[in-house]
Parts: structure tokens; sequence; C-alpha cells
């Protein structure tokens, strides 16, 4: 098995969800739910704005690049802040980057 | 009083009491159900849907040793088709590499595998299960062929606390994504073995200063989420987020119970999903109702800044410790218990899980 390192989100990270991980929307609640192994996270709709874009094939340029259209902001503004948050959520390994399997 | 009960979130489902090992801190009650009380297929589906209409978003498959239901493929499917992540905790020593894969075949999501020890000798003396690593390890190795995320569940005490560096080496080299350092908690069987079972304050400190450092260093690695021992805290843990608050236990005769140890609370009686719907025991039971929210609290808990935090701890550890179910917790620093809550009895062997035994005196 190779070995495994943490992974630097830069702006050519694809970030996708590892087959274990499920964004869906609960009726029940009226809110999004991430699923993951043994926790249950409550995104806010920002978080879900950009989780929903994380499809695997996106690079972090056109995630941002798209976000900053959608919600008229300075990609120069949002930049940072989408970075930082994709790589808190790597670190959780709730997303993943790359086109590698699990 | 009443108060407005949310929708729960998360359920154990403890399919059956029959496991292969014999684990001297089973956190099943002491008194174990014959195969013969377990309810049918059916009313487990239909559980199942009535849960995840009560909004239950995760479903913890557990036991005893839930692959021992021969039906485990149909109640996993069952939740799949909801919505419901499912996670199968296991002790993997019955699986075969078929089994794992129709699992995953029908939409399981996530495994969870024990293991008792770091070391093969470790694991085998504890479970009292020979070749139980080995059988453990060729497992996780399927899991993950069959492209399932691996928790590797490690509960910890004094015969293997010294292991805690070696399970973080096995962890990795399984592909797990999770370790879960989970420190025994002390009721049921563990509280009977407690003698045998307590880790003494030096290991205890060694494995937190351990277990917080090599967390920062595999950031982004493995999630390592650790279960401390409370009985070295000054403040109790947050049992279950709230009495009542998100989640429930269902056992394998069907009774639906606030936490998994809630029966040893002799005072409290247990509704069934045999006899009423789930929606009706989550919200209205009494032993759901009977510590729900903060009304129930006597002082100190009641005046406490920390009530919002922790709850008031533990209330089948607040009955074990004092007889008193609603008094605080004796981890707790406030409570006049504290002080004597390392008093140990004097050590004697482990006492084996086993199923049907008569009364085993504490």
């Amino acid at each position: 098995m190779p070995a495994r390192t943490r992974h630097v989100v830069t702006n050519l990270s694809q970030p996708g969800f590892p087959a274990y991980v499920r964004l869906q929307f609960d009726e029940l609640r009226g809110r999004w739910a991430l699923l993951a192994p043994e926790k249950v996270y409550w995104p806010d709709d920002i978080s879900v704005a950009i989780l929903n874009r994380c499809t695997g094939e996106a690079t972090v340029s056109e995630i941002i690049l798209d976000l900053a259209e959608e919600f008229e902001a300075p990609v120069e503004e949002i930049g940072p802040d989408v970075r930082d948050f994709l790589q808190e959520w790597s670190d959780r390994l709730v997303i993943r980057c790359g086109g590698r399997k699990a | 009083m009443t108060q407005t009960v949310g929708p729960a979130l998360g359920m154990l489902a403890e399919l059956t009491h029959r496991c292969p090992l014999q684990c001297g801190y089973c956190s099943n009650p002491v008194e174990l159900l014959k195969a013969d009380r377990e309810l049918a297929t059916e009313i487990w589906l239909d559980t199942f849907e009535q849960a995840a209409d009560l909004g239950i978003l995760q479903v913890h498959l557990s036991g005893g040793e839930p692959t021992l239901r021969r039906d485990l493929e149909d109640l996993v499917a069952g939740l799949a088709a909801r919505g419901v992540y499912t996670n199968l905790i296991t002790a993997a020593v019955t699986l075969s590499r078929e089994r794992i894969g129709r699992l995953a075949e029908a939409g399981l999501d996530h495994v969870q595998i024990s293991f008792q020890g770091a070391r093969p000798e470790t694991t085998e003396r504890i479970g009292y299960y020979r070749n139980a690593h080995e059988k453990k390890r060729q497992a996780a190795g399927w899991a993950r062929d069959a492209g399932l995320p691996l928790t590797v569940n490690a509960p910890i005490h004094k015969l293997n606390i010294d292991e805690v560096p070696e399970f973080v080496d096995l962890a990795l080299e399984l592909g797990a994504q999770r370790l879960e350092i989970a420190n025994v908690q002390y009721y049921g069987w563990a509280y009977l073995n407690r003698s045998a079972l307590m880790p003494g304050y030096d290991a205890v400190m060694r494995q937190i200063d351990f277990v917080e450092k090599t967390r920062e260093d595999l950031t982004g690695i493995l999630n390592i989420d650790f279960v401390t021992p409370d009985y070295y805290a000054d403040y109790p843990k947050p049992c279950m987020g709230g009495w009542g608050a998100d989640a429930f236990v269902v056992t394998p005769d069907g009774k639906v119970l606030p936490c998994h140890a809630a029966q040893s609370i002799p005072s409290l009686t247990f509704d069934s999903v045999t006899e009423k719907p789930l929606k009706d025991i989550w919200e209205k039971s009494e032993a759901f109702n009977r510590y729900r929210g903060f009304d129930w609290m006597p002082e100190p808990c009641r005046s406490c800044e920390r009530r919002d935090i922790d709850f008031g701890g533990c209330r089948c550890q607040a009955f074990a410790l004092t007889g008193d179910a609603a008094a605080t917790d004796p981890t707790c620093t406030k409570s006049p218990f504290h002080g004597d809550l390392r008093r140990l009895p004097p050590e004697q062997p482990i006492r084996k899980r086993v199923i049907g035994r008569e009364k085993i005196d504490a």
C-alpha cells in the first residue's frame, strides 16, 4: 500500500466526495446534512454552495470562479476562504482531492 | 411539564447479544438475551422505517455480533433504500470475503472492526478467541477491497494501554480512515471487572499526551477519535449528548433505551417497538422524559454553568456509584462522591461475558 500523505489544497486540486461521504437534503429538518462515518455535519448555505461544487472534476480555481460569479464577489476576496474551507474538510477526510480512488 | 422533543438523529441497533468473543468489558448488559428473544426480520425492517420517519440519519448495526444475524443484508438494504447511513460494528472473526461483498452490495456505508489488542497475543487473550487477530486483519482487508471505509476500534484498559502507539500503526497499515481510541467506560461488565481493567493514572496521562500529539501529526491522514477515561477527568462526559436529546438504542428484543446501559437503572421501565410506535416512545415515554432537558436536575447541576456542556454527565454512572440516578455524575469534582471514585475493590480475575449464566455477584 502506498504511504498516505496529507493533501495540501491548491488551485489545481480537484475536490470530491469519497464513496463513504454523502451530502443529502434532509426534508424533515429542511437543511443539508453531510453524512460521514459516525458523524453528521450540518453545513451552512455558503458551505453547501462550495460542497455541491466538489464534483471530483472541477478544480479549486474553477470552483472559486463559479462562486464569485454566483455570489457577485471578487475572486481575490473569496479565494483564500474557499481554499481554507476545503483544506479543513480535506483534513477531516470528508472531501478528497485528485483523481485517486479510496 | 411539557417540552418540545426534536427529531432523533442516530440509532444504535443491538441486533443480537450473541457474540463469538467474551470480552470482560462488553457494553451489553450483564444479563444477556438468548437468540430466541431476538426480533424477527420484519419487525426490524418496520422499526427502521419508523426510525427514518423520525429523522434518524445514521444507524449503527451492532450486537453482540451483528453479522450472526443471517438477515443482516436485508436490514442494510432496507436502511439504504431510505437514505440512512449504515455503520456495521463488528468483531469480524466470523466474516468471509463473500459476506462482506454482499453487505457492500446491499448498500453498507461503513465498517468498524474492533481490535482487542494491537498485538495478536493480546487480541486473543482479551476476547478469548483463537487466532482472532489474524481473522480481523483479513476481514479489514476484504472490507477495503470491497471499497468500504474502515474504522479500527480499540477499547483501551489496563491490559492494553501500552499498545496505543501500536494501534496507530495497525490502523495505518490496514488503510483505515479512522481510529477510535475508546477507553472502556465502567458500567455493566466493565464495572464488574473494574479492578482488573482500570488503568493507573500515569498510564492514562501518557496515553493522553501521545494521542494529542499523534492526532496533530496525522491530520489529513487518519482521523483519531479519542474517548477519554472519565474516571480521571475533572468534569463528566456529555453522555449521549444529553438524555433523549438525539439518539436512542434498540435492544435485541425491541426495548427502546436512552442509552445502551440504561437498563442498569432499576427504577426505569422501557417500552418496546413490539408494543408501541417508535415516535410515541421517543416523544412520550417516561424513561426518555425522566432525564430530558434540565428540569429534573438537582443541585449542584441545576445552577451549574456547565450544565449545557455536560448535561450532568452519565445517569447510569451516577446510579452505579451513588445509588441515585439523578445525582451529579461522580466524575465531576463537584460531586461529594468524587473522592471515592478511584477506590477499587481488591483485584480479582476477569469474569468473562457469557449468555445465560445465573446472576453474577458484583
